[in-house]
């Protein structure tokens, strides 16, 4: 899923205080699973929101609405009668959502209420962790299921590097070092021969680096 | 003397000789001067001197410039590059750059990560890897072709080098790692500082048994440790650093004002003892920010005079 983490209030606060309509937007996919822009946390920086402008002597209009993905027109056409009321939107789903709602109402202003952070998966209740960056070319197989370009800090196709220490990267003795991960996973495998096959140099023109990508599926395409 | 480069350390090491290079940091500054002192200090007891490529992730004046700077003034330099900061596009024309003033050594590296330096906040690069840059270098020198596939005109001669750390973990792989980076084409290793010189024989004798020392010279990092402070921060502080107890206990056992006579004492009986290990085929000598004592390491271990070939 998407991973995403709540602005600070005050942030919040600083782009939204002039305004005196305010509708407060949530998303049932990525960040409700993360625990960022589900119903309850629309519910939280609403309440949150009311508070200040009450305490401010302010009679701003703060609404609450949950889509079931902003990253989807059909969702975004289904709540335009509750969103048109207002005059500016805090959207608390990802980055993509964020953007499809300002596309979608091109007129109203929207702010991201979280920071999207990565693809990845909870760990544990309340800890989430990176996996994969959309490089557009998987060389999972070749890495016993362990993704150096999204877990190794410097993103090494032929890991690890110097600074690997116990286990753990160079830069934090909280990060696992990605190609202690590798090594571990092949020695299970019992596929260490593939250690030594020479990683190439990337294709990175299916990254990011390749401009902004588009995915076409022509048999499903209308 | 079979030579693939005009290099004067290859050249060294193709001679049979036990080779001799040192490293410099480049100043936080524009002034050269810094650079060349440094390397006048050293250059009659190296074969090359290192120019180190912004260490640390510390912003500094630019390894390429540096090194024309040495070559200009008549010594060997191998430029360091490391793959963080520059895509392959910046790395092909920096190492035209280089090759245009006739600079004949490179050392191939990943970089430590920029959150340890001066702009944290900034983008790493990591277009390539070491292993990747070692493969492009060989390429435009062997094929004399860019990355594209277009010709080069007047191709790099670079001697092509890397670091291998053989203290690093996983320690099973690190014989592997040395093996990939030979398959990569890379022809001599600076190796991590050697305090823990069983661990670096054992890993010798691993690379040995797979006949991997003659394939590659080795030269072993040396450093002289200046304080029983600076001993226990590169045991503690610097990852991939193999500091064993007895070396702390060492020097922590003489008069504070002795510990740095007794670091180059325990430098040089070091290199003493490698100098026989077989496949060492020569010392990479870091003092860091101590450039003043290779000299005298270089005398006390017998390394000097450096052989002159051309």
């Amino acid at each position: 899923m998407i991973v995403a983490k709540g602005k600070p209030l005050e942030e919040i606060i600083e782009a939204v205080k002039d305004c005196d309509s305010i509708l407060v937007a949530g998303c049932n996919e990525c960040v409700t699973v993360c625990e960022a822009g589900g119903s309850k946390e629309v519910g939280i920086l609403a309440s949150a929101l009311r508070l200040y402008f009450l305490n401010q002597g302010l009679k701003t209009q703060v609404g609450e609405i949950t889509l079931q993905r902003q990253c989807d027109r059909e969702y975004l056409i289904q709540a335009r009668e509750a969103v048109e009321p207002y005059k500016m939107v805090i959207s608390l789903a990802c980055g993509v959502g964020c953007q499809f709602m300002a596309e979608e109402f091109a007129n109203k202003p929207v702010q991201p209420g979280v920071n999207t952070m990565f693809m990845g998966g909870a760990l544990e209740r309340g800890v989430w962790s990176e996996r994969c960056q959309g490089c557009g070319s998987c060389l999972l197989a070749r890495t016993g299921g362990i993704c150096p370009v999204a877990r190794c800090a410097k993103r090494v196709l032929n890991g690890p590097c110097g600074g690997s220490s116990n286990g753990k990267c160079e830069i934090s003795k909280d990060v696992d070092c990605a190609w202690q991960l590798i090594v571990n996973r092949l020695k299970a495998l019992g596929r260490m021969d593939d250690y030594e096959q020479i990683m190439p140099l990337k294709d990175w023109s299916s990254d990011r680096a390749g401009g902004p990508r588009k995915v076409v599926k022509e048999e499903v395409r209308q | 003397m079979n030579t693939k480069t005009p290099s004067k350390l290859e050249k060294v090491l193709a001679a049979g000789h036990q080779a001799v290079t040192s490293e410099c940091g480049p100043p936080r500054g524009s002034d050269a001067k810094v650079i060349l002192h440094k390397a006048q200090m050293i250059k009659n007891h190296v074969d090359a001197i290192n120019i180190t490529d912004n260490q640390t992730s510390v912003t500094r004046l630019c390894s390429l410039a540096s090194c024309i700077h040495l070559k200009l003034a008549g010594v060997e330099p191998i430029l360091q590059m490391v793959t963080r900061d520059r895509n392959r596009i910046a790395m092909q024309s920096d190492i035209l750059g280089a090759a245009s003033f006739d600079i004949h050594n490179m050392l191939c590296l990943t970089g430590d990560h920029q959150s340890f330096g001066d702009c944290a906040q900034g983008q790493n690069v990591h277009d390539l890897d070491s292993m990747q840059l070692i493969q492009m270098v060989r390429h435009m020198r062997d094929e004399g072709k860019f990355l594209g596939g277009d010709e080069i005109k007047r191709p790099p001669k670079i001697f092509v080098g890397a670091a291998e750390n053989p203290f690093a973990d996983p320690f099973e792989i690190r014989v592997p790692r040395l093996a990939k980076k030979i398959a990569c084409g890379v022809e001599f290793i600076q190796t991590q500082c050697i305090f823990n010189l069983d661990k670096f024989e054992l890993w010798m004798r691993l690379a040995g048994d797979r006949g991997l020392l003659d394939q590659v010279y080795i030269l072993a990092g040396m450093t002289p440790l200046k304080s029983a402070g600076m001993a226990k921060y590169m045991k503690n502080r610097v990852p991939g650093m193999d500091v064993p107890d007895e070396v702390i206990k060492r020097i922590s056992g003489v008069p504070k004002d002795k510990q740095a006579d007794e670091g180059v004492k325990i430098c040089v009986e070091a290199i003493q003892r490698l100098k026989e290990y077989p496949g060492v085929k020569g010392f990479h000598i870091m003092a860091i920010e101590w450039e003043e004592k290779v000299p005298e390491i270089v005398e006390q271990a017998g390394l000097y005079p450096r052989p002159k070939v051309d």
